[in-house]
C-alpha cells in the first residue's frame, strides 16, 4: 500500500521544470517580463533606500522638470516624483499580490467543494458565482468600496471579493474533470479522507490553470487599485499609489507632462511584464484550453 | 415551441432572474453600511430631527423586508427614489440623462475596437510568425496593459492640449450635430476601446488559425477560390463564433472603462454619476447607477448569447 500511496503522491515536477526552462529560453517576451518584474520587486523592497526623498516631503521646487536632483521631476507641491513612484510600487505590488492571494484561497475552496461534492453545495455555490458573474469585476469593487469605505484594507477586501468567481470557476471545472480520474478513484478506494483526496490529489493537479489565472488576476488587481485610487476611492490620500499620483497630477499635465506620463508608465510596465510572464506560463504549463475554455 | 424560440425564452427568463438577484443584492448590501446609513448620508449636516425626517421620507423607519418590498415595487414602476444631494432630483431622471452618454461612448468605443481588431487579427493570422504578426501581438499586449485613464490623459496631452484638434472635456448630444458629438467622444472612446480591441484581435487571430487548418478550408482552397473569398466567405464567418462570446465577456471592460474614463473627460454618464454618488454619499443614486450598469451588462450578454444561438445551432439545441 505504501508503494501505491507513493505513486499517487508522485511528483510530475521534473518534467514540468524542464518544460519551463525550454519555453523560457525561447520566449524573449517572458525573459523581458521577468527582468522588469524583478526590477520592480527590488524597487518595492528597497524603496526607502533607493528613493532620493521622502515621498510626502514638500519643497519649494514645484513642478520642476527632469533634473539630476529630481530625475522624474516634481509635482505641484514640490514632491519628488521618482520617490513617490518608488513608494507607490510597494503599495501596488502589495495590493496586487494580497488581493489575488485572498481571492485565490476563497475561490479555490469554493471551486473544489462545488466540483467534488456536487449536489446542493454545487448548486448554491454556482448560483452565487453566476450572480457575481452578472457584475463586471471593477463595478463590484467600486460598489463594495462605496459600502465599506475607502482605505487599504477595504480596497484589498473589495478587489479580492470581486475576483473570487474567476478562481472558483477554474477550480470547479478542473475538479469536475479530475474527480473522474483513475488515481482519484484509487485514492477513494484506499480510504483516504475527502480532505486528503481534495488537497493532496486533486488540488496539485489543478494548480497549473490556477497559476495562470492568478498571474492574469494580479495584473487586473493592480489596474483595479490604480483605477480606484485615481477615482479617489483607493488608499488614503497620504499613501502614494500610482493611481493617486496620476489623479493628483491630472490638473497640471498641460504644464508638467511628466506628472501625466511617468506614473502611468510604471503601471503599464509592470502590467505588461506580468502579462508577458502569464503568457509564458500558459505555454509552459499547457493550460490554454483550461483557462480560456 | 420551436427550438429557437424555446432557447430565447429560457435565456430571457434566466437573465430576468439574474437581474432580480442583482437588484436584491444591491438593496441588501447598502444595508450593510457600517453605522447609520442616514447619518452617513447627511454627514455632519444633519441633527437628530433631520435624521428622523429623512428616515421617514426614505421609509427606513419600517422593517427591512417591508422596505425591500416597497423599493422593489417602486423600482418596477421606474421609481428609484430621489437623490439626497444638491437639487434632490429623481434618480430615474439623473440616470435617464446619463444613460445615452454612456451608451454613445460605449458603442463608439465598440466600433473603434472592431475597426482596429478585425484587420489586425486577420493580418496577424494570415501572416503568422512574420514581423506583422509580432508587431500586432506586441501592440495587443501594450493595449491590454495600458490603464484606460492613463491613455485618456495621454490623448488629452497630445490631441487637446498640444495639437488642439479636439476638445479635452465635456459631451454634446447627437441632436446638436454629428461632428460636435463625435469630436467630444472620440478621445474617450479610443481610451476605452484600446484594451477591448487588443482582446478581440488576439481572439480573432487564434480562432482564425484554428479555422484555416480545418478540412473544409482545404476543400475550399482545392476548389480554386480566391484568397478574398476564402477569408470572407468561409474562414472569417466561422472564426467569429468564439469571438462573439468573448465580445460578450469583454463588454464588461467597456462598461468598467466608461466608469473611469467619463471622470477624466467630465462626461456626466453613468460612471461619473456613480462616482459622484459615492463621493457625495448619495446612496439612492449609487444604488440606481449600479443597477443600470449591471442591467446593461446582463442584457448585452443575453444579446450575445442569443446571437450565438442563431449563428451556431448546436448551442440552442443543447
Amino acid at each position: 500500500m505504501s508503494d501505491i500511496t507513493q505513486n499517487l503522491d508522485s511528483d510530475p515536477q521534473p518534467k514540468r521544470r524542464s518544460r519551463f526552462r525550454a519555453t523560457l529560453v525561447r520566449d524573449r517576451k517572458a525573459q523581458a517580463g521577468l527582468a522588469v518584474l524583478l526590477l520592480f520587486v527590488i524597487g518595492a523592497i528597497f524603496a526607502p533606500l533607493l528613493a532620493p526623498f521622502d515621498p510626502n516631503e514638500m519643497t519649494l521646487d514645484m513642478m520642476s522638470g527632469l533634473s539630476w536632483t529630481h530625475p522624474l521631476g516634481t509635482d505641484d507641491l514640490g514632491r519628488d516624483l521618482l520617490s513617490r513612484i518608488l513608494h507607490g510600487t510597494r503599495v501596488s505590488l502589495f495590493i496586487g499580490v494580497s488581493t489575488v492571494g485572498i481571492a485565490l484561497a476563497i475561490g479555490i475552496a469554493l471551486g473544489l467543494v462545488a466540483g467534488y461534492f456536487g449536489g446542493w453545495l454545487d448548486l448554491i455555490i454556482m448560483r452565487y458565482i453566476d450572480l457575481q458573474w452578472a457584475f463586471p469585476n471593477f463595478i463590484i469593487a467600486v460598489y463594495l468600496v462605496a459600502v465599506f469605505g475607502t482605505g487599504l484594507l477595504n480596497v484589498i477586501v473589495a478587489l479580492s471579493l470581486a475576483f473570487v468567481d474567476d478562481f472558483a470557476r477554474v477550480a470547479r471545472s478542473m475538479t469536475l474533470s479530475l474527480r473522474e480520474e483513475q488515481y482519484v478513484d484509487a485514492a477513494r478506494t484506499l480510504g483516504f479522507s475527502k480532505a486528503r483526496t481534495l488537497f493532496i490529489h486533486i488540488l496539485p493537479n489543478a494548480v497549473a490553470p490556477i497559476i495562470v489565472q492568478a498571474t492574469v488576476s494580479v495584473s487586473y488587481a493592480i489596474l483595479g487599485e490604480a483605477s480606484l485610487s485615481f477615482l479617489g476611492l483607493g488608499v488614503d490620500a497620504y499613501t502614494p499609489t500610482w493611481g493617486l499620483i496620476l489623479a493628483d497630477g491630472r490638473g497640471f499635465i498641460t504644464q508638467a507632462w511628466w506628472l501625466g506620463v511617468f506614473p502611468g508608465l510604471a503601471i503599464m510596465l509592470v502590467v505588461l511584464a506580468i502579462n508577458f510572464v502569464g503568457d509564458w506560463l500558459r505555454d509552459a504549463l499547457d493550460v490554454r484550453q483550461a483557462v480560456e475554455g | 415551441m420551436a427550438p429557437v424560440a424555446s432557447y430565447m425564452l429560457r435565456r430571457l427568463i434566466g437573465s430576468i432572474i439574474v437581474m432580480w438577484a442583482v437588484a436584491t443584492l444591491v438593496f441588501f448590501m447598502l444595508r450593510l453600511v457600517p453605522g447609520d446609513p442616514v447619518a452617513a448620508m447627511l454627514a455632519d449636516a444633519g441633527g437628530p430631527d433631520e435624521i428622523e425626517a429623512m428616515k421617514r421620507s426614505l421609509g427606513l423607519d419600517r422593517s427591512v423586508f417591508v422596505q425591500y418590498v416597497i423599493w422593489f415595487q417602486n423600482m418596477l414602476q421606474g421609481d428609484l427614489g430621489s437623490s439626497i444631494y444638491g437639487s434632490r432630483a429623481a434618480v430615474t431622471d439623473v440616470l435617464t440623462q446619463a444613460i445615452p452618454r454612456t451608451l454613445s461612448l460605449s458603442l463608439l468605443a465598440f466600433v473603434i475596437a472592431l475597426v482596429i481588431a478585425l484587420p489586425a487579427g486577420i493580418l496577424s493570422a494570415t501572416r503568422r510568425n512574420s514581423a506583422t504578426d509580432t508587431t500586432v501581438s506586441l501592440l495587443a499586449f501594450l493595449g491590454l496593459s495600458m490603464p484606460d485613464f492613463w491613455l485618456a490623459i495621454l490623448l488629452i496631452i497630445v490631441f487637446a492640449a498640444n495639437l488642439q484638434w479636439l476638445p479635452a472635456i465635456g459631451y454634446v448630444p447627437l441632436a446638436e450635430g454629428v461632428w460636435p458629438w463625435f469630436s467630444h467622444l472620440i478621445l474617450p472612446a479610443i481610451a476605452i476601446g484600446t484594451a477591448f480591441s487588443a482582446i478581440i484581435a488576439r481572439m480573432i487571430r487564434s480562432s482564425l488559425l484554428e479555422v484555416l487548418k480545418s478540412d473544409y478550408m482545404r476543400t475550399a482552397r482545392a476548389k480554386g477560390l480566391t484568397p478574398w473569398m476564402l477569408m470572407f466567405g468561409h474562414a472569417l464567418p466561422n472564426a467569429m463564433i468564439p469571438v462573439i462570446t468573448v465580445i460578450g465577456i469583454a463588454f464588461a471592460l467597456l462598461i468598467s472603462g466608461a466608469v473611469v474614463v467619463e471622470n477624466v473627460f467630465a462626461i456626466k454618464g453613468l460612471g461619473r454619476v456613480l462616482i459622484e454618488g459615492i463621493l457625495n454619499r448619495d446612496y439612492p443614486v449609487v444604488q440606481g447607477a449600479v443597477l443600470v450598469v449591471s442591467a446593461i451588462f446582463v442584457f448585452s450578454n443575453l444579446i450575445v448569447d442569443l446571437l450565438y444561438g442563431v449563428i451556431d445551432p448546436r448551442i440552442r439545441l443543447n
